[in-house]
């Protein structure tokens, strides 16, 4: 693993934390080796991101570390890991993990002359050759300076031991107070130069959120943002960032999604795999209807799909969807089909995006569904919402999962301006609108886009039927008003009427043509016969005038003949005269 | 330090404390890093001073943690050199080379507080 790691980049090898997030953040890990200054309030994780760090560097990565608390006590210590899944004392029994409580009691210290660091030293030291510690956290070492009071002293030692620490290879953590207007309150940061990461935690509309900045890395690229993470029973998730670039592959295999007939006017064959696809719509105009069919198809493939309800109990779901003969329940008993609802007001943004991340890692779907979107502006600035959701889709991107969002439009707000500003994240856009004429409501679909594809641009007419959603032609009235509904039928009745008189007519039109045309038939015939009569007549004219003329000719002949024979006769009478 | 009321051999240990209090015993252990000018200085003054004050009535120890690196963390020490006062109470820890011997002195309560 380190061969590997110094092969790629050999200027600065890495420790990875294990914490998921973070080594995609800082590109593999602390800087291996060195030291790491971690600070942040009281409260914001440092304690439990530097244990983390030490318990995956054990039980993952091979490294054994050292835990220097100056805070805590190691029972307190070991229960509140226990509490987080983490046997620090089996750890601890195996030599992978060495816990050491320094305790600096103002009242018991004087201080009479000239004195170093070096028992604090020879403890730690003593410590991770005991276990071969690769790894090494105090936390938080800034407590000497209520316990010490030369601060000459204690400045110089400091800089000896992380000097130390580095001579030793060790990679470490040391975790500092968060101070007034430097990053820790006694200045460490002049000292641990390396890498720097700071942890805020901060509350806005009563929901708290930590979040994590990488202030500094030396020779390493970083990524910039504040990342919120969440601490919960399975210890850190780190939010993964929105990828350091648009990475994620793009398929070119396509899902159905659901409906014959709206795969038909994406060229008759769905969504792209790994798309992203939008929703939206007025209350009651069919998102979750139109979900249900893209969840039932899927589990139909025999894909997972996982549907992250923020409106409706799962129950709920599957006997509305029931009612226009979608069976919801059986893909869920067949494993297909998961629901995770939750009430988005529950937790705060970052809380349900981790939420949402641990869930695809553990179902591992190949289509997600995330019905409504909207419901997450309560829960901060429309910047921040599209923050999620670009983080949320770049991820679903690049796990290659369909997602399907739907999105709440609210009465009165323009139709075409999603609440929340994603539709240019999202691939395909599905706009459902009602439509309101003879005293209806009927609900229309617009295919607004659908990147890298042919698509409809019609309007169609959009029915819940007990058979499932329906895509209908719609009609345009005499003036171009859409035409919907009952309004649609009529026409529909009309037309058919018409095109039957039309029918009728021409069929009538069809036999007085064929009646004509035996007519003309017949004169043609009489003509033709008559012609008959005056060309034999003609004929026998002509023959009978070769017969007069071949008869002349023959008469001419038959006189030549004759004058012929008297030529001689004629000379002789000639002669004489 | 065992003050647990609990168990029969802490009671007697509280009580050999209480006696040795009565006493007024020291119980000193000084601990040290190697050979270095500061923990000879040390060693020097606390053996003077415990002659000087304690004649007869102290144990003292003194401690190469460079020897026995695994006492730094059982005794707590950050600083060195430390002595440690762990009788009479309270306990207490003196940091530092012991060249200020007003202070040691104070510490071990030798000398009254001027303050």
């Amino acid at each position: 693993m380190k061969k590997q790691i110094r092969k790629q980049t050999p200027v600065l090898p890495k420790a990875p934390t294990g914490i998921q997030g973070l080594d995609q953040l800082t590109g593999g890990g602390l800087p291996q080796g060195r030291p790491t200054l971690l600070c942040g309030s009281a409260g914001c994780g440092k304690t439990l991101i530097a244990m983390e760090f030490l318990v995956r560097g054990a039980t993952q990565f091979g490294e054994p570390g050292v835990f220097m608390a100056f805070e805590e006590r190691i029972e307190e210590l070991a229960q509140n890991f226990a509490s987080l899944g983490h046997d620090l004392n089996a750890l601890v029994a195996q030599k992978k993990l060495a816990l050491d409580f320094v305790r600096v009691e103002r009242s018991e210290i004087e201080e009479a002359g000239d004195y170093d660091l070096e028992g604090l030293f020879i403890r730690l030291g003593h410590l991770i050759d005991k276990i071969g510690a690769k790894r090494v956290v105090l936390d938080t070492i800034e407590t000497l300076f209520s316990g010490l009071t030369n601060a000459a002293i204690l400045r110089a030692e400091l800089r000896r031991l992380f000097r130390w620490l580095k001579d030793k290879g060790v990679t470490a953590i040391i975790t500092g107070e968060r101070g007034e207007a430097t990053l820790t309150r006694y200045g460490l940061e002049e000292y641990v130069a390396d890498c720097v990461i700071m942890l805020d935690h901060r509350v806005s509309e009563n929901m708290s959120t930590r979040r994590l900045r990488i202030v500094k890395y030396r020779g390493s690229s970083h990524g910039t943002g504040e990342y919120p993470f969440l601490i919960d029973e399975a210890g850190i998730s780190l939010l993964p960032i929105t990828s350091l670039g648009l990475k994620h592959p793009a398929s070119t295999e396509r899902v159905s999604s659901g409906l014959p007939d709206l795969d038909a006017m994406m060229g008759g064959r769905g969504y792209y795999r790994g798309s992203s696809v939008l929703v939206s719509g007025t209350a009651g105009s069919g998102k979750t209807s139109l979900s249900a069919h893209f969840a039932a198809a899927a589990a139909a493939r025999g894909e997972r799909c996982l549907w992250f309800a923020f409106e409706e109990s799962a129950n709920q779901i599957a006997r509305n969807m029931r009612s226009i003969g979608l069976d919801l329940e059986r893909p869920v008993r067949q494993g297909r089909l998961r629901f995770h609802a939750e009430r988005p007001t529950m937790s705060g943004l970052e809380m349900h995006l981790v939420t949402i991340h641990k869930q695809v890692q553990e179902v591992q779907p190949q289509v997600v569904i995330i019905d409504p979107i909207t419901n997450f502006n309560a829960l901060g600035s429309d910047l921040e919402i599209k923050a999620m959701l670009t983080r949320l889709i770049d991820y679903f991107k690049q796990q290659q999962i369909t997602a399907l969002f739907t999105s709440l439009n609210s009465g009165g707000r323009a139709e075409e301006a999603p609440e929340v500003g994603v539709s240019s994240l999202m691939d395909t856009w599905l706009l459902l609108r009602d439509v309101e004429s003879g005293a209806e409501r009927n609900r229309v679909l617009h295919l607004l886009k659908s990147r890298g594809m042919a698509h409809s641009n019609q309007v169609r007419e959009f029915l819940l039927t007990d058979r499932g959603v329906e895509l209908r032609n719609v009609y345009l009235g005499p003036s171009g008003i859409l035409l919907t509904g009952s309004a649609r039928g009529a026409l529909e009745a009309q037309e058919q009427a018409q095109a039957l008189v039309r029918e009728q007519e021409a069929s009538g039109r069809t036999r007085a043509l064929e009646r004509k045309r035996a007519a003309l038939e017949a004169q043609i015939a009489a003509l033709r016969a008559e012609y008959g009569v005056e060309e034999a007549e003609l004929q026998r004219g002509i023959a009978q005038g070769d017969a007069r003329t071949a008869m002349l000719a023959g008469d001419r002949i038959e006189m030549g003949r004759q004058r012929q024979a008297n030529v001689t006769a004629t000379r002789k009478t000639r002669k004489p005269n | 330090m065992k003050t647990n009321p609990a168990g029969p051999d802490s009671m007697a240990a509280f009580e050999q404390t209480l006696a040795q209090i009565d006493e007024g015993h020291y119980v000193l252990r000084l601990y040290l890093t190697g050979h270095t000018s500061r923990s000879l200085k040390a060693v020097q003054v606390v053996k003077t001073l415990c002659e000087q004050y304690l004649k007869g009535r102290y144990d003292l120890e003194v401690v190469d943690l460079c020897e026995e690196p695994e006492r730094a963390q059982v005794a707590q020490i950050i600083a060195a050199p430390t002595l440690v006062k762990e009788l009479p109470l309270p306990l207490r820890r003196l940091i530092g080379d012991l060249t200020n011997t007003d202070r040691v002195l104070i510490a071990l309560d030798l000398k009254p507080r001027k303050d």
